[in-house]
């Protein structure tokens, strides 16, 4: 802090520094205003903007047309929800991994022969589908039979990594296209599909998980569990271990060291991951616009149906993409400082 | 160290996550694979049957795979980038005293809160729209004829909107990162006569390395699957990305055997990149 | 405890046996977001007054999301709506394959516009219920025709438009001589050149199924939209779809516009359209002397899914909201201008509606001009004017805008974009199993 810096530099830091700013932020400040235009003065460029002809009527037309309410309280519900339950699976998984490390496999087989073993099982579903015409849609329990051939080796192997690999390859885990999962999962959340139909012994045909929160919240959880792992990981491991080798010296019980000394130390971390996570499945758009029409249907369901409309439409515009994006983004301000402190991924040492 | 007691109670810990993860990762995975080798149209139940290799093949053939296959790297390259210069940049600025440095920390990091499918909109309609666009505008006053951003330069456009959203992640990283860098070591250097070029070149980069490889890792995982971006300001035509291609192929084709084919190729791709990643930035995070 | 279990059900079941009255039904109706369809929603009080026993539940979609939606929900039986909107490239083909109900006790059948009725019907049943019906026309601004001395006829060919557009193009005042569809999609910039193609000659299959993107016909097609766009387009055209050539007509920079018939309303409401309104005028599509008019045809429709238990209540709906009842309500509601078009013989015999709305003749004769039977001045295996009445259709359209859209954009020349078309239909049309 004893930095000496001229006047005239510290000037010149502070209009580079809020031209920056205001060139960043400009976007945002532009359809905020925008959406209290008439449509007309909208986009008659600039000489209106920041004079005349203010109006909150785009807002009460974009409420009339689609209701922006159940919106917010659904996207809500959804991060919100997929946030908890995301604490819950991440925080022992983190902990597990930032204080009892696995540091070799624990089953000794080389990597070829594990990839001999899964590709064998690949094999092995493939021919047993082959002379079947391939074609199982209407044999369910097979198709269950030849998921576990092949899932099971995989999930052993996967359990068997050390703990490096284990994050890795749950990192890898997002990497997946979601176009290319979407029919799968669509046909696991659909009545009739491969889950929700007439089993036979019991009909669970009138179920679905498709547009309700029972199937959002735990996909939305899983989309970004890999992400809030790794952070709440990284944060762990800067706890110092001597300070729990002390507790433990001293005779703690596990649940003490859990919820006395872990605990508080690790609350500033939990905190902006619970933060990154809550903004990430606020703004996620693919899985929400394709799973759900109304009942779970988030914001950005919502602005979905602004993409293509009719006319004149700028005003209208902005103030449902106002609407949409301004709870997270008050949320966002007020929680900066918070974030920023938990936003290094182990990258500050 | 750990005690085998603590051991299992790990192993017990970590299983959850890890059953959920590979449920997640193995079922649709395993059930694309069945699909990519299944004749299987939504449109048409007549058309069934084993298929072979011939949706690999037709994905393959279709006039904007190889397109699609340079706009997902150059997509990436284009936002890391920007994201990563600009971060830098942004960081090195952010990190220094001057007025208002916290209204300006918000105001820089706010267009991550924004929605992606909103940020699209907002640059196609009234940002880079040619003839009602503030951009446009901006080139008439000039005197200069409107250019018409998404359709002539469709890539760059998209990199900048995505580069928009991200940058702001980047700085964040990089400035916390700066904010850990010893000021005592950049006086130091200061007074043995190094300039602020040299300070920054041999003294702040090097302590950056680490963050930079982090915001690489992080953005690639988010990069390669960009989709909203560019749905919404619907130039899949013209720049879309192998993600997009296979959307295209299941929703606006209604092939799903393709689209599965094509989804299978995207994740043997994403899994080639994330060795590279994981060679290169894994080795700089476990050190 | 089991014996309880059944007795609670059947006590449940009786009870909704002695009211039927008061069971109430929930239709969950998949629309478009358009203002047509949104004007319904907000009538639908109408409709439950009449029926307390029925309670609708709306999800309103964007167009190409709806599609999707509708498309995946029906082929694996979802059953998460009751009423579909559904268009009439999927409406023969699905009730074909047995996926909608067909519809039996529509109000005044007979009075349905014929060329919207047969597109919805096969083998003489109708399967989705016209909410509104649409062909495409001329839109142009009269004023910038007179300021010109120029003056539209009433049915153009190709050669007056491009003359004209060009004449008329003002870049210093923002002026396009012409504006057309430019975004990709089979319902978008498709649309457009798949009408103007049949104009003017053009076709997408031979009788054996062949592409014929390889002609002369789709070169002149082609050449002739890029050049004129060039001339006289607006800058970015390549992004504009119909709502987007609606802003920028709606905002005075077209001096012509060639879309839906259903744009009449929002160009000749006062209210909507405040800068053109009484300026505007309407003439047939253009065609090019081969017998064939560069005019689509299109509705937008209400069907019943196979499989949903609710087909009674929801036939008593679609009756509703495609009636002459409905119409009337919306013009007394709305004002005659806004009454959705296109779908009933008797609204363009009255009165009220042609004084009401200036594009009620333009409408009708460019509905009755378009034959979906034969679309072609060559004849083709296929029926539908701006499509190809078969599933592989949206896939193939959608590729071919695409590539369509990137000439336009300047990304590609004409003849790249036909000849990457002509492959990729061969290829998949083999695929599909028609081309032997």
């Amino acid at each position: 802090m004893a930095r000496k810096t001229s006047v005239a530099a510290s000037a010149a830091t502070t209009i580079v520094a809020w031209a920056f700013g205001l060139l960043m932020f400009f976007p945002i400040l532009w359809t905020a205003l925008a959406a209290f235009k008439t449509e007309a003065n909208a986009y008659t460029m600039p000489q209106t903007l920041f004079s005349s002809g203010w109006t909150f009527e785009n807002f009460g037309i974009v409420q009339e047309r689609s209701d922006y309410f159940r919106y917010v309280f659904n996207t809500v519900v959804i991060s919100f929800g997929s946030t908890f339950l995301g604490i819950l699976f991440a925080v022992p998984a983190a902990w597990s991994m930032a204080f009892q490390p696995i540091a070799a496999p624990t089953v000794k087989l080389s990597g070829k022969v594990w990839a001999l073993i899964i590709l064998g099982a690949v094999a092995l579903a493939a021919v047993i589908l082959l002379p079947l015409g391939w074609d199982i849609s209407d044999r369910p329990l097979l198709a269950i039979v030849l998921l576990l051939l092949v899932g099971v080796p995989f999930g052993v192997w996967i359990y068997t990594r050390r703990t490096g690999d284990t994050l890795l390859w749950m990192l890898s885990t997002k990497m997946m296209p979601p176009a290319g999962a979407l029919i799968p999962i669509y046909l696991i959340f659909n009545r009739n599909g491969l889950v929700f139909r007439d089993w036979g012994f019991v009909n669970l045909s009138d179920y679905t998980l498709m547009d309700s929160f029972w199937g959002m919240v735990p996909l939305m959880m899983l989309l970004n569990l890999p992400i809030v792992i790794w952070m709440l990981y990284t944060y762990f491991k800067e706890i110092p271990f001597e300070i729990l080798e002390a507790a433990r010296m001293d005779g703690a019980s596990l649940w003490n060291e859990l919820t006395r000394v872990l605990t508080p130390m690790a609350l500033p971390g939990i905190a902006s991951t619970v933060l990154l996570n809550i903004i990430l499945a606020w703004n996620e758009a693919f899985w929400t616009l394709n799973l759900t029409n109304k009942y779970a249907a988030p914001l950005s369901f919502f602005i979905s149906e602004y993409s293509s409309p009719e006319g004149q439409f700028w005003a209208k515009l902005s103030a449902a993409s106002t609407m949409a994006i301004a709870p997270i983004l008050v949320l966002g301000w007020f929680s900066q400082r918070q974030l920023v402190r938990g936003l290094t991924f182990g990258a500050v040492k | 160290m750990a005690t085998r007691q603590g051991q299992a109670l790990g192993r017990l810990a970590l299983a959850p996550s890890v059953i959920a993860l590979s449920t997640w990762s193995i079922v649709p995975l395993a059930l694309a694979i069945y699909f990519a080798f299944l004749r299987y149209r939504l449109d048409n139940p007549d058309y069934s049957g084993f298929a072979g290799w011939s949706n690999f093949y037709y994905f393959m053939i279709d006039p904007f795979f190889v397109r699609d296959l340079f706009n997902t790297f150059a997509l990436v390259f284009n936002v890391l980038a920007m994201t990563v210069i600009g971060g830098v940049l942004f960081a090195v600025l952010l990190d220094r005293p001057f007025w208002g440095r916290g209204v300006v920390r918000v105001l820089v990091i706010s267009p991550f809160f924004i929605m992606p499918t909103v940020s699209a909109l907002v640059w196609k309609n009234l940002m880079m729209h040619p003839v009602y666009g503030l951009l446009a505008e901006v080139w008439r006053w000039f005197g200069a004829k409107p250019f018409d951003w998404f359709g002539s330069a469709p890539l760059t456009s998209v990199s900048i909107v995505v580069g928009w959203q991200w940058l702001p992640f980047a700085t964040l990283i990089l400035l916390t990162a700066m904010q850990s860098l010893d000021e005592e070591q950049k006086d130091a250097a200061a007074m043995d006569g190094a300039g602020p070029l040299n300070v920054f070149r041999y003294i702040t980069l090097p302590h950056l390395m680490r963050p930079i490889t982090v915001v690489i890792l992080i953005e690639t995982i988010f990069l390669l699957n960009v989709f909203a971006e560019i749905k919404v300001t619907s130039v899949g035509g013209f720049a879309g990305n192998l993600t997009y291609l296979v959307f295209s192929q299941l929703n606006d084709a209604n092939d799903v055997g393709e689209a599965a084919a094509g989804g299978l190729i995207a994740v043997l791709l994403a899994n080639i990149v994330s060795v590279f990643l994981v060679r290169i930035v894994g080795r700089n995070l476990e050190a | 405890m089991k014996v309880s279990v059944k007795a609670l059900l059947g006590a449940v079941a009786l009870s909704s046996f002695a009211l039927p009255a008061y069971a109430e039904t929930t239709l969950t109706v998949a629309t478009v977001n358009n203002g047509d369809m949104i004007t319904m929603q907000k009538l639908t009080d109408d409709f439950t007054k009449a029926n307390p026993d029925i309670k609708v539940n709306w999800v309103t979609l964007e167009e190409n999301d709806l599609r999707q939606k509708v498309t995946k929900d029906i082929s694996t039986k979802g059953g998460q709506y009751d009423i579909l909107t559904i268009g009439t490239n999927e409406t023969p083909i699905w009730g074909k394959k047995g996926w909608l109900v067909p519809l039996t006790s529509i109000d005044k059948v007979d009075d349905l516009l014929p060329p919207i009725r047969a597109g919805l019907s096969v083998d003489g049943k109708l399967y989705a219920s016209p909410f509104y019906g649409e062909s495409s026309f001329v839109m142009y601004r009269k004023d910038l025709f007179d300021k010109a001395g120029l003056k539209m006829p009433e049915a153009p060919t190709w050669d007056f438009i491009a003359d004209a557009a060009r004449k008329l193009t003002d870049r210093s005042t923002g002026v396009n001589g012409i504006c057309l569809r430019g975004k990709a999609g089979w319902g978008e910039n498709m649309a457009f050149l798949d009408a103007t193609a049949n104009s003017m000659g053009a076709r997408w299959f031979d009788e054996k199924w062949n592409p014929q993107f390889d002609t002369p016909e789709w070169k002149k097609t082609l050449t002739f939209y890029l050049d004129l766009m060039k001339d006289a387009g607006p800058a970015g055209a390549s992004g504009n779809g119909f709502s987007e050539n609606l802003a920028l007509f709606q905002s005075g920079k077209c001096a012509m516009w060639i879309d839906a018939t259903s744009a009449g309303a929002h160009v000749s409401d006062p209210k909507e359209a405040p800068m053109v309104a009484d300026k505007v005028g309407f003439a047939l599509a253009p065609d090019s002397g081969l017998g064939k008019r560069g005019n689509w045809l299109w509705s937008w429709a209400l069907g019943i899914p196979a499989g949903t238990k609710n087909a009674a209540a929801a036939e008593k709906f679609i009756d509703w909201a495609t009636s002459q009842h409905y119409l009337e309500l919306v013009a007394s509601q709305k004002g005659w201008v806004a009454v959705p078009p296109g779908t009933r013989t008797s609204l363009y015999a009255n009165p009220e509606y042609q004084k009401g709305a200036p594009f009620a003749k333009a409408t009708i004769d460019s509905i009755n001009s378009a034959d979906p039977n034969h679309p072609t001045v060559k004849p083709v295996p296929y029926t539908g004017v701006q499509f190809v009445a078969i599933p592989e259709f949206q896939g193939l359209g959608t590729k071919v805008g695409e590539l369509f859209s990137a000439a336009l954009a300047g990304q590609m020349s004409a003849d790249d974009a036909l000849k990457q078309s002509q492959d990729y239909v061969k290829t998949q049309m083999t695929k599909a199993g028609y081309i032997k």
